[in-house]
């Protein structure tokens, strides 16, 4: 089970927190106009990444509040966490 | 050397010692008209059906490991194809139908067993969703028949059927043509047989990179063990297929996470068919050996760890003893996890890449391993024609920009 500090509450277990997906994905600014192609890798095209993820996580058994995590995907060691709005914090920060 | 009740005798004779290796262990060629990422039960099933099916025997299958020793060989073994819709329905019954004469096929004894799979109704909606699926199914020509909890028990006399169990079971569906086969053998046999018809199984070599020329199309691939050239080059790496993908530039609509099992000790036949549990999200079935063999639900963060966390797998544990109390006071012997690549509608990707040369067959998912034999004839045959089988075209990347969707997420006979 994970360990993850939640940037409002601090450290807790995994099960109160639920995954969401890559972080960072970024809506077309013109959703009705953009083409189909477009559309679809903002749905669903992923980066799943060997390595340092950039992650959404909801501390649903918490704050509620939705928050960033910075993960290693091949070790499941979480390198950094950080609000919702922030950019990708860089790699290696404590925690 | 053809496995026989002679050459059984035979070898018994000689102390067992002048057994052949089970394939060849071959330099990698400079070039193959075929190039098989992945050694995989997916991958080998693919190369052995384009040397049998299509008589093209100029094939490597990479492995960046040992044959057996991905996700083929970390599964739960379960063969159904009770799927609801019709895409889904016809893609897995295609499987169901060649596991019955796989073995005598290969000569290879894949130990398969349709013991019968039965999933468990717990509540009204259980009920209301089970019925949809036997009704759809058996419109599709595929076993499936609702039992009540009489029936259920006739069947599976585990079952507590009592109204004070934890979880009440109501009714279950039964599909007796599934049950289990033995996981590695399947890789083995499939290894065998398409070495026998020329194919190269090339062990310890990972990809590293795909080779392209002035238009794009495919010439070969870099691996550890040199560049290897490759008219076609068919992607069936399961969890690690985003990696090699975008060796090509390609993203795939996928996330690779930890899906664990775990084993008890051996004990004697005492459990007769596969159970499965949607709605505590638990399966269980007894091997040939003895152990009983329980799946867990998928971790829900993306990993490549191929181990997850142990509250998954105590949480499959807890709804097994509360459904069978027997079980209460067995040792689990081991438990591991594998890679899986789930797809945003959990149904799987057999299709073209818009690369010319490059098709990819993967986005199995938590349930590739009944489907093995399906899988790798229909992309054998996508790869050897250069146009999807007709049972595979609804399952093409472009689905997830046209729309067309196969949501078995919503409706898989079990959690994904």
């Amino acid at each position: 089970m994970l360990l993850i500090e939640c940037p409002h509450c601090g450290p807790r277990a995994e099960i109160e927190f639920r995954y969401s997906g890559e972080a960072h994905m970024v809506r077309p600014a013109a959703a009705a106009a953009c083409d189909d192609a477009t559309w679809a890798a903002y749905l669903y095209l992923r980066d799943n990444v060997r390595g340092e993820h950039a992650e959404r996580w909801r501390h649903t058994h918490g704050c509620g509040q939705f928050f960033n995590v910075v993960r290693d995907t091949l070790t499941d060691r979480v390198v950094t966490t950080y609000p919702a709005g922030h950019a990708r914090s860089a790699a290696g920060g404590e925690i | 050397m053809k496995f026989s009740g002679l050459a059984l005798l035979r070898q018994s004779l000689g102390g067992h010692r002048g057994w052949d290796r089970q394939w060849r262990s071959p330099e990698p060629k400079a070039a193959y008209d075929v190039v098989i990422v992945g050694g995989g039960g997916h991958g080998l099933a693919t190369a052995y059906y384009l040397a049998s099916v299509h008589g093209v025997t100029n094939v490597a299958v990479l492995e960046r490991g040992w044959i057996g020793g991905g996700n083929t060989g970390r599964n739960t073994t379960v063969i159904r194809s009770n799927y609801l819709f019709d895409e889904s329905a016809a893609l897995y019954n295609h499987a169901l139908d060649l596991w019955p004469g796989l073995s005598a096929e290969l000569n290879y004894n894949l130990m398969f067993s349709p013991r019968g799979v039965m999933l468990l109704a717990h509540t009204l909606h259980d009920v209301h969703i089970t019925k949809r699926h036997v009704h759809s199914n058996r419109l599709h020509g595929i076993d499936n028949v609702w039992l009540d909890p009489v029936e259920a028990k006739a069947f599976c006399p585990p079952l507590d059927i009592s109204e004070r169990a934890r979880y009440p079971i109501l009714g279950a569906a039964l599909q007796k043509s599934g049950g289990t086969a033995r996981h590695d053998a399947v890789a083995w046999g499939y290894a065998r047989a398409a070495s026998a018809l020329g194919v190269d199984i090339i062990e310890n070599c990972a990809v590293l990179g795909i080779g392209r020329d002035a238009t794009g199309s495919v010439v070969g691939v870099e691996t550890s063990r040199g560049p290897i050239g490759a008219r076609k080059i068919g992607v069936v790496a399961a969890g690690a297929t985003s990696t090699i993908m975008d060796m090509a530039g390609v993203r795939m609509p996928l996330e690779s996470h930890p899906l664990q099992a775990l084993v008890s000790e051996p004990v004697k036949p005492c459990f007769p068919c596969v159970v499965m549990s949607n709605t505590v999200h638990a399966y269980i079935s007894q091997s040939d050996k003895g152990e009983l063999v329980i799946g867990a639900g998928a971790d829900q963060y993306p990993s490549y760890s191929q181990t997850g966390g142990v509250h998954q797998l105590t949480l499959a544990v807890e709804a097994i003893c509360e459904m069978f109390p027997m079980f209460g006071r067995m040792r689990m012997l081991r438990s591991w996890g594998g890679t899986v690549d789930l797809t945003p509608d959990r149904s799987p990707i057999l299709s073209d890449t818009g690369i010319a040369g490059l098709y990819v067959n993967c986005g199995w998912g938590t349930g590739g391993f009944k489907a093995t034999p399906g899988s790798g004839h229909l992309f054998a045959h996508h790869l050897a024609t250069g146009s999807a089988h007709p049972i595979a075209a609804p399952f093409s990347l472009d689905r997830y920009t046209t729309g067309r969707l196969i949501d078995e997420a919503a409706a898989a006979a079990v959690a994904h």
